[in-house]
């Protein structure tokens, strides 16, 4: 989604209250609970959370000068750079080092490329429209965001197609954005 | 509950990754240089002969190979197109105009300043500071972006962009002032 994003497609960019960054905060813990011992690192009490709207209804969250997190329809998905900073915190998937290239050129994960033998599922079930970190084999760092388009047993026991929709990556617009 | 504090990351300044995805950049060769002038442990940990022996991948040798010769293509791409480009910077020019607004009075149009690569509206707010005077960014007729410094203030214009240029490594770009004067009105014959 951010594959050829740039500051063009910036509309407007606002404060948000601090009501509204207590619901942002508990509704990306939710989703997240992993999160709840870090958040208040993530995102600071006392920092002023920015709301930029951009083109295609995607907002991004800027705490500090970085972009935090971002929403896509009704997910809230951390940057790579939170993801960076915050590994354990987040669902992780890996794939395996033949799949990085494609991922890095902005290309969805395909169900092999999870299961093969340089890749690796967690080993409790993730269901279906799950935001996942993804790894890459021999790697430490995430390298991509994506969003699963069946669950993790079904991308084990049918193992074709798309497992992954892909969201943010390593090289994207989003992460090429600096302010 | 214990808190969970930011790791630290290294990020490649040549190509904005974690050092160890440089290899599937466009310039890994000039991240590679980098990372060993700058941080040297962590160049030891990814590139040392010990790590790459140790470093395993399940793929078969073909693949890795695979892998690789699509790499090394990329790069050279990469690189040929880095040199186009520097090329090109190198035989732009940037034009310092001098236009006369009243007999007193004079403005100058700086053009050709996106090869420094840096924010117009800083460099305005810059050249109005040391200058004390007022300067604004423009768009002119082919819609890329000039500064307008009010005042005649041509020459120090030259000498500040030309200390620009060499910190940036481009001093063969050149600097040319032109003299935009009002025509005067002919005297007529008597
Ligand atoms: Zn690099």
């Amino acid at each position: 989604m951010f594959k050829k994003f740039t500051k063009e497609d910036i509309h407007s960019r606002s404060n948000i209250k601090s009501s509204v960054q207590r619901g942002l905060k508990s509704k990306f813990l939710e989703q997240f609970p992993k999160l709840e011992p870090a958040i208040d690192n993530v995102i600071p009490k006392k920092s002023q959370v920015i709301l930029i709207k951009c083109e295609d209804k995607i907002s991004l969250y800027y705490v500090e000068n970085e972009v935090v997190l971002f929403q896509h329809f009704d997910d809230l998905v951390p940057s790579l750079r939170t993801v960076h900073k915050y590994p354990d915190c987040f669902p992780k998937v890996q794939v395996d080092r033949g799949a990085i290239k494609f991922v890095m050129s902005g290309a969805n994960v395909m169900c092999p490329g999870l299961t093969s033998a340089g890749a690796k599922l967690p080993e409790e079930s993730l269901p279906k429209d799950s935001v996942v970190t993804i790894y890459a084999e021999g790697k430490e760092n995430a390298l991509a965001i994506g969003k699963l388009t069946m669950s993790t047993d079904d991308i084990k026991s049918i193992n074709k197609g798309i497992g992954i929709e892909l969201l943010h990556y390593l090289g994207d617009g989003l992460w090429k954005l600096v302010e | 509950m214990t808190e969970v504090v930011a790791r630290e990351i290294i990020y490649c300044d040549i190509c904005s990754f974690p050092p160890e995805y440089c290899e599937f950049g466009g310039t890994f060769k000039r991240c590679k240089d980098w990372l060993q002038a700058n941080h040297l442990q962590l160049f030891e940990k990814l590139y040392s002969d010990d790590a790459l022996a140790k470093a395993t991948s399940t793929l078969s040798i073909e693949k890795e190979q695979q892998i690789s010769r699509d790499l090394e293509k990329k790069q050279a791409k990469e690189e040929a197109k880095m040199e186009r480009e520097l090329q090109k910077k190198l035989a732009s020019k940037i034009i310092i105009k001098r236009i006369e607004r009243n007999r007193r009075k004079h403005v100058i149009s700086i053009s050709g300043l996106e090869v420094c690569n840096i924010d117009m509206k800083k460099l305005a707010k810059t050249f109005a500071s040391k200058f004390a005077t007022g300067a604004s960014v423009t768009k002119n007729a082919e819609k890329k972006e000039e500064i307008l410094v009010q005042g005649d203030v041509s020459d120090e214009a030259k000498e500040y962009i030309e200390n620009l240029l060499q910190e940036k490594g481009l001093d063969e770009v050149k600097v040319e002032q032109i003299d935009d004067k009002k025509k005067k009105p002919k005297p007529t014959a008597p």
